[in-house]
């Protein structure tokens, strides 16, 4: 009863893998001005879990301010990246150091394609789920909008697959919304449409036609005002969702008056504009002069 | 001894074991991940761990990332 006084229109938490989350907006760590920008940006979206990266420590440079230390544990889940790997020996070998510095099953498998697009090698994403799911990882894995694809990195256990929308920073939204609705209809995981974002819009449009969380960085951290923007990014995907469990109406060609088509005051005497037969044709069958 | 540490070549202590290396570049152990020849070391064998002459050695750290 708590439950439903909390939350009226019942939405569920999202349950990937082991892992459960209310908020279905999942945020990077990257690109930043500052970390306190981040931190803010964070609470602002009140995602529940954001993603990291690993790199090699700086030899030569002081350490300075962590990352760590802007991010609240025990309220946001850390999502380690094997971002920047174009094979899927570094890509192991990355999600391997990151389950041990987070002591996490959680990674978000990248094996990409090349430098310029950053656009998954479906090839290596597959193998490298096989190899990951074996050693116990609970493997989200990225990869391209391909629904068949989709297919395959469930059957090869993966816990959630998560699609671009576009290519990673580019910000062009979701290009093809009717291969992941496809998707959709195919997988039974959770799916995540991860990368392309630009604004909130395409967060919405995404959640609307059902999928189950989105991933996103650039949008948020490379936005003008980034706070401001985490907010839109929350509400986006809250709207999206409620409009996706609501139930949209179907789209049609011709309008459907909102208001009553009976009841109305006598109309204006019609005027005949030359020219205009069509339309004086068509509405003569209308025998009661209402608009509808 | 000659270690590669990420990638750069450098002289350190012989006997030099892997908890002071990590401490030595400025790191807390829990906030890093190492492996050494491309085999994980796991945070418990850091103590144990004697580094030897040429060893490549990865020590890498969470960053910001998407």
């Amino acid at each position: 009863m708590a439950e439903t006084m909390q939350d009226p229109l019942g939405s569920t938490p999202l349950e990937v893998g082991s892992f459960s989350f209310r908020s279905r907006l999942f945020v990077g760590t990257g690109k930043y001005a500052d970390f306190e920008t981040m931190r803010a940006a964070h609470v602002e979206s009140r995602t529940e879990c954001v993603t990291v990266a690993l790199r090699r420590v700086n030899l030569d440079r002081d350490a300075g301010p962590a990352l760590l230390d802007y991010i609240d544990r025990s309220k946001v889940t850390l999502l380690p990246n094997t971002a920047g790997c174009f094979d899927v020996k570094t890509a192991l070998r990355t999600a391997r150091l990151s389950r041990e510095l987070l002591d996490t099953p959680l990674i978000k498998l990248e094996v990409l394609g090349d430098e310029k697009t950053l656009l998954p090698d479906p090839v290596g994403t597959l193998e490298a789920t096989r190899q990951l799911v074996k050693e116990g990882f609970e493997v989200w894995v990225y990869t391209s909008d391909d629904p068949r694809l989709g297919v395959r990195l469930a059957e090869a256990g993966a816990v959630a697959v998560m699609p671009a929308g576009s290519p990673i920073g580019s910000g062009q939204g979701v290009l093809n919304p009717h291969a992941i609705r496809i998707l959709l209809e195919l997988v039974e995981l959770p799916v995540i449409v991860d990368a392309g974002v630009g604004t909130a819009s395409d967060v919405a449009a995404a959640m609307e036609i059902g999928v189950d969380g989105v991933l996103l960085n650039t949008a948020i951290a490379c936005a003008g005002e980034p706070l401001r923007m985490a907010a839109a990014m929350r509400d986006a995907c809250s709207a999206g969702r409620n409009a996706y469990l609501a139930g949209r109406i179907p789209k049609r060609l011709y309008a459907n008056a909102s208001s009553p088509t009976d009841g109305m005051i006598a109309p204006a005497p019609r005027r005949s504009v030359p020219g205009s037969q069509r339309t004086e044709s068509a509405e003569s069958t209308d025998k009661t002069g209402a608009r509808t | 001894m000659k270690l590669r540490i990420n990638g750069e070549e450098r002289d350190v202590v012989p006997g030099t074991g892997l908890e002071e290396l990590v401490a030595a570049l400025g790191m807390a152990p829990d906030r890093v991940a190492v492996e050494c020849n491309r085999v994980l070391v796991r945070r418990t064998e850091y103590e144990s761990l004697v580094l030897e002459e040429n060893d490549e050695v990865e020590v890498v750290t969470l960053v910001g990332g998407g």
